[in-house]
């Protein structure tokens, strides 16, 4: 018997799952080495890209209906596209991925606990600045204060304690607005913020505007700008993302700029792919000039600035891929060019550093259990390196990797650290 | 099902998958147009549990498919019977390393790269190198008889495989071959297993000869106007007793699709380009580098190169790389083939595929090593448009035909599988087929090890093409 949903499913992948993009697939399986998931489920073709891929397509021909299972296998994607890079068909993943998490979302109610997490998240800390930043303001009184009561009334304690404890005891101490930047000259910038780390990370970004100007550039802070959109649109909201990728270019007038910045990895992938979004030349113009600090800095030969300070080395620093950055984006030579470059410090690469944290977003939240698996994984390839820092290029992988050297009891041996803040300690130290 | 039941008690109810998502998933292999449902996947631990899934699946007459990472491009793991598909994922050890009598044994789950990786880090060479190494698994390599790039020069997977556990289809275990250079006791029982594509047995474990790795390698490139002058190069260079690790070649075709994906700077009036390469001590492998761009500039090359760095072989090789990344963005579909001919017919082959893709209107190009005379003629369609496909299926059967008339093989290393089997015959003849079914026969009288592969259920009558 077909049930309703499963009808509805069938008829929700056809309106919005491109049959185009499915057959590209040719199933050559080059993509499977690079799944954190079809490893860590020791490679189980259905936590696979591949299988993924065939799934959306079998469900669209009607030749799989719906079900547990199939939901499963779709709701354990990390959305890291590790898979893109390695598939020598150009198979758009992360696309197709957005399509069927839009397609579930669209026939189906969401489960209870998704759907708190979701109301949260979605409509309430990402939908606008203001309210991420009164929530914030919550989390520091509770960080100020201990009262565990205020952290409640946000609503994210009561969801899931422990992943959300642990969160909350590496959130970093939340201080000051970013000021003003002071302009330079050469090229002019305008600055992405990000709606977590104007929040969370609000010294890194003056440090981000410090490090630019230090490089040379003119650094501007259009106002009026939104969460990128990337948390909605990976989870099937596209709807709403296309709603704040709309009043993102219309923020960033990017006439004016040369570049739009930002130090998220997370943030400037989604940010880099407005054009395949809302398919408009407008949007295409903007993404063609979203850049991550790491190139520009390198644009620059601010690695040469790094290397005028002569200090010996002391300590290991490694590097943990923000998976977007480099798997959609194409960055990771830029990031270790600045990190091997500053002084005091080894570099030394960890095993596997291009494989996703399980961080992933909100994945995090939703999947705990495989999300701790990877880390686990991941914390093993630290340990071989036994770095004192370990340096990232987005908040999402920063928070995770603080969870993980809290949960291997290694916090007061190895810092995790954001990239600008490594630089901008790198160039104070002088 | 009483079978799976059984199947349960032996490896335990969490090896034994039946959810919707992993019969869809294991419903389908690297080739296009083949899927359908298996009744079960199993992850069996060891040999034994492996010998008693065979008897249950004996005793129910319930087909058994070996799968390793479903790579192949015959159709040679699309579960089409049903049954079960059995996979080695919990059996992805490497058991011993031999380094007195230069083998190692492993179990058929381990990825060709790992087993690559894991010798070369202890000096020691696995040459067999499928382009699909990265994921493909020995137990499919050894299966398949794999070929690779260094075929020409260092052999093919049988040349590697010294010895094999398997269990057969009455449920016995049989080990054959050893530690040894030389074993003439009895039939060659390894060889009969190595590239039965799970027909007559499964593999489950592997003993593969290594040598120790080439101390010194060096690349160099050749761009020809004509794709006689990039033949005779080849012939030329053998001729001269010269055996290099890698010969490849790209036709114009190829090439094109690979300018347009990324923008390499390849001359663009070439009809063919030859990616050459030499291993082995150094001195040596400075001389026939020299000598093999001697001989390509007297052939007529227009553009030679020698890559002084590792950067620059990099760059080199990108090209012959990325040639299938380029040609599968053109089109949804990209059918890989690999029709092989004595390596004297290669432009003979090569201007033949041509000539059928221009009469049958469909978009082919090859590209392959040139070296063994292994092609690669690649077609570019859509699996949607039901009448392009039956013209793409014409091209193919009259490419094996010119293939076999030129004294080559419908296929030189990925198999038969479902695929090809209508097309085996012509190969071997009624005689050949006879034969090989007798095997069949005697060994897996219920056929129960991969039914429906290898042997087709009528052969393909030969096209008859007007040769123009
Ligand atoms: C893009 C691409 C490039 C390729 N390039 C090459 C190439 O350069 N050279 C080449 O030779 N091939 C190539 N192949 C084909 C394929 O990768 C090889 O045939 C490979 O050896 C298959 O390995 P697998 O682990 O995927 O095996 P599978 O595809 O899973 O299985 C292959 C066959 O072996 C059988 N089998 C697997 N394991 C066992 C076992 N333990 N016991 C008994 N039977 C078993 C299966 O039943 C099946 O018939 C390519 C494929 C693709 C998609
Ligand atoms: S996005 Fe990441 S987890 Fe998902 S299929 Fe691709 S590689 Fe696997
Ligand atoms: S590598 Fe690309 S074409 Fe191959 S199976 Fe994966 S997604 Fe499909």
């Amino acid at each position: 018997m077909v049930s309703a949903l499963q009808e509805k499913m069938k008829e929700s992948f056809v309106e919005h799952v491109s049959e185009e993009l499915l057959t590209d697939c040719m199933r050559c399986g080059f993509c499977l080495p690079a799944c954190p998931t079809y490893l860590m489920t020791g490679q189980d073709e259905a936590h696979s890209p591949r299988g993924r891929i065939s799934l959306m397509k079998a469900l669209r021909d009607g030749q799989v209906l719906w079900d547990g299972s199939i939901e499963d296998s779709l709701d354990v994607c990390l959305g890291c596209r590790a898979c893109e890079p390695a598939c020598p068909a150009g198979v758009q993943y992360g696309t197709l991925l957005e399509e069927a998490r839009h397609a579930v979302l669209d026939a189906k109610q969401p489960g209870l606990k998704e759907k708190a997490v979701r109301k949260i998240v979605f409509d309430g800390l990402f939908a606008d600045q203001k309210k991420m930043k009164r929530t914030v303001g919550l989390i520091r009184i509770y960080q100020a204060t201990g009262i565990q009561k205020v952290a409640r009334a946000s609503g994210m304690m009561r969801l899931l304690p422990k992943q959300m404890s642990e969160m909350e005891r590496v959130l970093p101490q939340i201080r000051r607005k970013v000021r003003p930047a002071k302009p330079t000259q050469t090229y002019k910038v305008a600055f992405f913020t990000g709606c977590l780390m104007d929040t969370m990370f609000q010294e890194t970004n003056s440090r981000t505007i410090e490090l630019l100007e230090m490089a040379g550039y003119e650094v501007d802070i259009p106002a009026n700008q939104q969460c990128c959109g990337a948390l909605h649109g990976h989870s099937g909201e596209v709807p709403k993302a296309k709603k704040n990728a709309e009043k993102n270019i219309l923020a960033f007038n990017h006439q004016d700029y040369d570049f739009i910045v930002q130090n998220a990895g997370g943030c400037g992938a989604f940010l880099s792919e407005y054009g395949k979004l809302l398919d408009t030349d407008e949007a295409r113009t903007f993404s063609g000039k979203i850049v991550d600090i790491s190139t520009l800095l390198m644009k620059a030969g601010f690695d040469r600035q790094l290397q005028a300070i002569s200090k010996e080395a002391q300590s290991v620093v490694t590097y943990q891929d923000s998976c977007h950055l480099r798997n959609v984006n194409g960055v990771w030579e830029a990031p270790r060019t600045l990190i091997g470059s500053a002084s005091g410090f080894t570099y030394i690469e960890m095993p596997n550093a291009a494989g996703c944290c399980g961080s992933a977003g909100i994945y995090n939240l939703l999947q705990p259990e495989m999300s701790a698996k990877i880390l686990a994984e991941k914390m093993k390839g630290v340990k071989q390196v036994g770095p004192s820092v370990i340096v990232t290029s987005n908040p999402g992988c920063l928070l995770q990797m603080k969870v993980g050297i809290e949960r291997e009891g290694l916090s007061g041996q190895i810092e995790a650290v954001h990239i600008v803040d490594f630089l901008y300690e790198s160039m104070k130290n002088n | 099902m009483e079978w799976i039941e059984s199947i349960k008690k032996v490896v335990g109810s969490e090896h034994v998958r039946t959810s919707s998502a992993h019969l869809l998933t294991y419903s389908y292999d690297a080739t296009a147009g083949f899927q359908a449902m298996p009744d079960a996947v199993v992850s069996p631990g060891s040999t034994e549990d492996i010998r008693q899934i065979m008897e249950i699946c004996r005793d129910h007459q319930v087909p058994l498919v070996p799968r390793g990472s479903g790579t192949n491009l015959a159709a040679g793991t699309a579960p089409t019977s049903g049954g079960v598909v059995l996979l080695f994922n919990r059996m992805n050890q490497i058991l011993e390393l031999d380094e007195d009598n230069l083998c190692i044994r492993v179990q058929p789950g381990v990825l060709t790269l790992d087993l690559c990786n894991f010798v070369e880090e202890r000096g020691l060479f696995y040459p067999p190198d499928p382009s699909s190494m990265k994921i493909s698994t020995i137990g499919g390599n050894v299966s398949e008889n794999s070929g690779g790039l260094r075929g020409l020069k260092y052999g093919v997977t049988k040349d590697y495989v010294l010895g094999l556990t398997a269990v057969l289809p009455n449920g016995q275990v049989i080990k054959t071959g050893g530690k040894l250079a030389k074993d003439v006791a009895g039939y060659d029982l390894k060889a009969l297993l190595v590239g039965a594509e799970g027909t007559l047995g499964v593999v489950t474990e592997i003993l593969l000869k290594l040598i120790p790795k080439p101390e010194h390698q060096r690349t160099g490139i050749a761009y020809f106007q004509s794709l006689e002058e990039s033949a005779a190069t080849v012939s030329e260079i053998i001729s001269e007793r010269i055996i290099p690790a890698t010969l490849e070649f790209m036709d114009r075709g190829t090439m094109d699709a690979v300018e347009r994906f990324m923008n390499l700077g390849l001359p663009k009036d070439a009809e063919a380009m030859l990616l050459i390469e030499q291993d082995g001590e150094a001195g040596q492998v400075e001389r026939d580098l020299a000598a093999m761009i001697d001989i390509s500039v007297r052939n007529g090359a227009v553009i030679t190169a020698v890559a002084e760095t590792e950067e620059e072989a990099g760059q080199l090789k990108a090209g012959r790389r990325a040639a299938l990344s380029a040609l599968a963005r053109k089109r949804p579909t990209t059918i890989l083939e690999d029709a092989t001919v004595p390596r004297s017919e290669i432009a003979n082959m090569v201007r033949k595929i041509r000539e059928i893709a221009e009469r049958n209107q469909v978009e082919i190009h090859t590209f392959g090593h040139a070296g063994d005379g292994n092609l690669h003629p690649t077609c570019l369609t859509d699996i949607r448009n039901g009448e392009e496909m039956v013209r793409v299926e014409r091209a193919f059967a009259e490419i094996f035909e010119a293939a076999i008339d030129l004294g080559g093989t419908i296929t030189g290393e990925h198999g038969v599988g479902e695929m090809k089997s209508p097309y085996l015959q012509w190969k071997i003849g009624d005689e050949g087929i006879d034969l090989m079914k007798t095997i069949k026969q005697a060994i897996d009288p219920l056929n129960i090890c991969n039914p429906g592969k290898m042997f087709a259920k009528a052969n393909k009558p030969r096209v008859v093409v007007a040769h123009g």
